[in-house]
């Protein structure tokens, strides 16, 4: 992703009363997953053999990948589409599903109990063509290269002629620099390869996720137990993908004291109300044609949790980010954000733990402190990355460039036109 | 031995044939042909007195955990459910006969063995295998221990050494296929049934077998075999004398469970046309809007 926008880093302090916090969390969360890969599943979350998928793979694997779709959906506007104007979102949109998509790897590493043959599925003598799971895997895997290069161009320009690694490293700067200049020759030019595959792979495991289920149709809650289910799931996933930027961008403006780029996020915010309307018609229709509206009034924890899933995550938001004046508030769009990412991750918190009925439970999963401390700890470990990345690294463009970006078609920069 | 016994199920077949002849329709098992000839296990819980031996066998034969034979005898567990686990690879609980208040029915759970089973077909790496002999296979060295076999299996068999953090495995009843080409050959739980309650053999003559036992004694058993047709068919079936509902056995689908899942996954990856086409589409798209918007954008620099 050439940036077509001069990109800056954010120079401040990295440390603030806030990011203290955050690194307490982290630490404490740290200490909880060192402590389950020595202790073992059982002293550290409460996962049984009636709920053997607990909130790691659900929250920080299942949803923290829809909330990455951020990185397919703004590359396919503006670099497929060539919505130019969305361009400015694309760096914080790649870091974005960069890191969401790590940190999946991390959460699920520390779920899986033979957590060192998390390489096995890439030996072609233990593929498996029929498991989901498979296809999850590996794609999630190939996409994590693609984002990992999508990202470079960040580090390339940034260290290009500068690289200044401490102490006894600094005898490989030369190596370093000489290997950047590589990736810039090589990579960077064919890197609209590397994004249409980005797309084609989200598309395909984002979907994928939502067949993971489908192999359990005699265990499912008949509101969730839905041949359509991969459907819906990555129709919420592209419905997500700009709701948490406009979520990052308000938060970051407010931190950095910045002014929210409204104009920017308001347009984008004109898609989210078509795009949630989209999911919920294909959802209703769904439960319609399968005849599940009893279920849904039935009055169990299960269809109130389904209703709070479609009120307050998809209606709630589609009336607020309709309105214009609503769209021209900077809290009224966080609110809207908000709202649509928590009925992502109360969606996929459904299907996979509230629909799930095993035969034998004696109580119902409820996550360990443990599981909590992670879960919450890799998502601080991961906002501090955030900032780190853009207070050092130029992933945003300048607030002022930011604020005029959606207002008309962006005038490439002197430099850039010298290039071409 | 076991040629004698199923000389003697052969003959049996042939009995029930003509005792069934003209008076019910034939028996369209047959649908699933590939599994006729594969091993399996009746279970009659009308001969079942909940001895609990073979539970001790198991435990015996393949017993993980360090527990007291002894104690495996003990009938008081039978007043709270239980299910199988890492420990103990088939367990039997008792269930009432609501018609009949004095009866009481024991069903010994454990792996089915499924013809077509859900959790090979989840399996991310393929260490669970259906043997052609019937047996599902685990294989520790592949897994990576994601537990998704758990939420496939439609009965809810799978165990996990949650307490080992090293070397954790996938626990459930190995049908003894270690020990399989040994003359003679039964299950340790089958060897020691006292009462005759589990029948080892080929998957089609225990159905055979099955619909004998039906005709003979329709007062005792009712009309159906569990475990012909659900979820395609398993390799362990079960008679009884009350309704499936009124036991552990769940209620489950009659096709295989994993039928849904590869059709929308082979019919995506169908020799990775729809991929391909997607991004055949995608740069089409990418590389023709680029040439407009260029256009485009130099019209408008000369404007400015």
């Amino acid at each position: 992703m050439i940036s077509k926008f001069e990109t800056v880093p954010i120079r401040t302090k990295f440390f603030t009363k806030g990011t203290s916090i955050l690194a307490v969390m982290a630490g404490l969360g740290i200490l909880g997953y060192v402590y389950r890969l020595f202790f073992g599943l059982e002293a550290a979350t409460n996962l049984s053999n009636a709920y053997p998928w607990g909130i790691w793979k659900t929250i920080n694997v299942v949803a923290g990948v829809a909330l990455a779709a951020a990185g397919f959906t703004t590359a396919a506007v503006a670099d497929i589409f060539h919505r130019e104007r969305y361009h400015v979102l694309v760096r914080p949109a790649i870091l974005t599903a960069m890191l969401g998509y790590t940190f999946a790897v991390i959460g699920l590493i520390a779920d899986l109990g033979r957590y060192y043959n998390i390489w096995h599925p890439i030996i072609p003598s233990m593929w498996q063509g029929d498991s989901v799971l498979f296809e999850v895997g590996m794609c999630v895997m190939m996409y994590l290269c693609v984002l990992y290069i999508e990202f470079l161009p960040t580090i390339v320009e940034h260290y290009r002629d500068g690289v200044r690694l401490p102490g006894l490293l600094s005898c490989l700067n030369s190596l370093v620099e000489s290997l950047l200049e590589v990736c810039e020759r090589y990579l960077i030019r064919f890197i609209s390869l590397f994004i249409i595959a980005g797309v084609v792979l989200s598309c395909l495991h984002q979907s994928s996720l939502g067949a993971l289920m489908l192999v359990a149709p005699t265990k499912m809650h008949p509101i969730w137990n839905t041949p359509m289910s991969p459907v819906l799931f990555l129709f919420s996933a592209i419905a997500v993908g700009f709701p948490i930027l406009i979520f990052e961008l308000i938060l970051i403006s407010r931190t950095f004291h910045r002014p929210p780029p409204i104009p920017l996020l308001s347009n984008v915010a004109r898609y989210v109300p078509v795009l949630l309307g989209v999911y919920l018609a294909v959802r209703i229709g769904d439960l319609t044609l399968r005849e599940v509206w009893p279920n849904v009034m039935e009055g169990t924890f299960a269809s109130f949790a389904f209703i709070f899933e479609i009120v307050v995550g998809v209606i709630l938001p589609i009336i607020l980010l309709s309105r214009d004046r609503l769209r021209q508030s900077a809290s009224w769009l966080l609110v809207g954000s908000v709202l649509v990412i928590l009925g992502v991750i109360v969606n996929r918190v459904n299907v996979f733990l509230v629909a799930y009925r095993p035969l034998y439970a004696v109580s119902p999963y409820f996550p360990s402190i443990i599981e909590i401390t992670v879960t919450v700890g890799l998502i601080s470990i991961m906002i501090l990355i955030y900032r780190f990345f853009i207070v050092r690294l130029p992933v945003l463009p300048r607030a002022s460039q930011l604020q005029s970006a959606s207002s008309e078609e962006p005038k490439p920069l002197a430099t850039q036109l010298k290039g071409e | 031995m076991r040629k004698d016994r199923r000389a003697f199920l052969k003959v049996s077949a042939v009995a029930a044939g003509t005792l069934a002849a003209g008076a019910a329709p034939a028996a369209d098992y047959r649908r699933v042909d590939n599994f006729l000839q594969t091993y399996g296990v009746l279970v009659d819980t009308v001969l079942c007195v909940g001895c609990r031996k073979c539970e001790q066998a198991c435990q015996v034969a393949n017993g993980p955990c360090d527990r007291d034979p002894e104690l495996l005898l003990d009938r008081s567990v039978f007043d709270t459910p239980r299910r199988p686990d890492e420990c103990a690879y088939t367990v039997v609980n008792r269930f009432a006969d609501p018609d009949s208040p004095n009866r009481s029915y024991w069903i010994k759970s454990q792996c089915m063995h499924c013809n077509e089973p859900a959790c090979v077909s989840a399996c991310i790496v393929g260490a669970l295998t259906k043997d052609h002999r019937g047996p599902v296979v685990y294989d520790t060295w592949e897994c990576i221990g994601c537990r998704y076999c758990f939420l496939a299996c439609p009965f809810d068999i799978p165990a996990y050494e949650y307490a080992n953090p090293l070397d954790p495995q996938v626990r459930k009843c190995t049908f003894c296929h270690d020990r399989f080409s040994d003359r003679g050959f039964r299950p340790a739980c089958v060897k020691v049934c006292p009462g005759g309650a589990l029948t080892f053999g080929a998957r089609g003559e225990l159905i055979d077998l099955a619909f004998i036992r039906i005709k003979q004694s329709p007062d005792r058993y009712i009309d159906r075999i569990y475990g012909q047709h659900e979820v395609g068919g398993t390799s362990w079936m079960y008679l009884t004398g009350t309704d499936f509902a009124n036991t552990s056995l769940p209620e489950v689908i009659d096709r295989p469970i994993s039928d849904l899942t590869e059709t929308i996954q082979h019919g995506v990856f169908k020799s990775f046309v729809p991929p391909i086409a997607l991004y055949g589409l995608l740069g089409l798209i990418m590389h023709s809007l680029k040439d407009t918007k260029r256009e485009a954008g130099k019209n408008h620099d000369k404007q400015v």
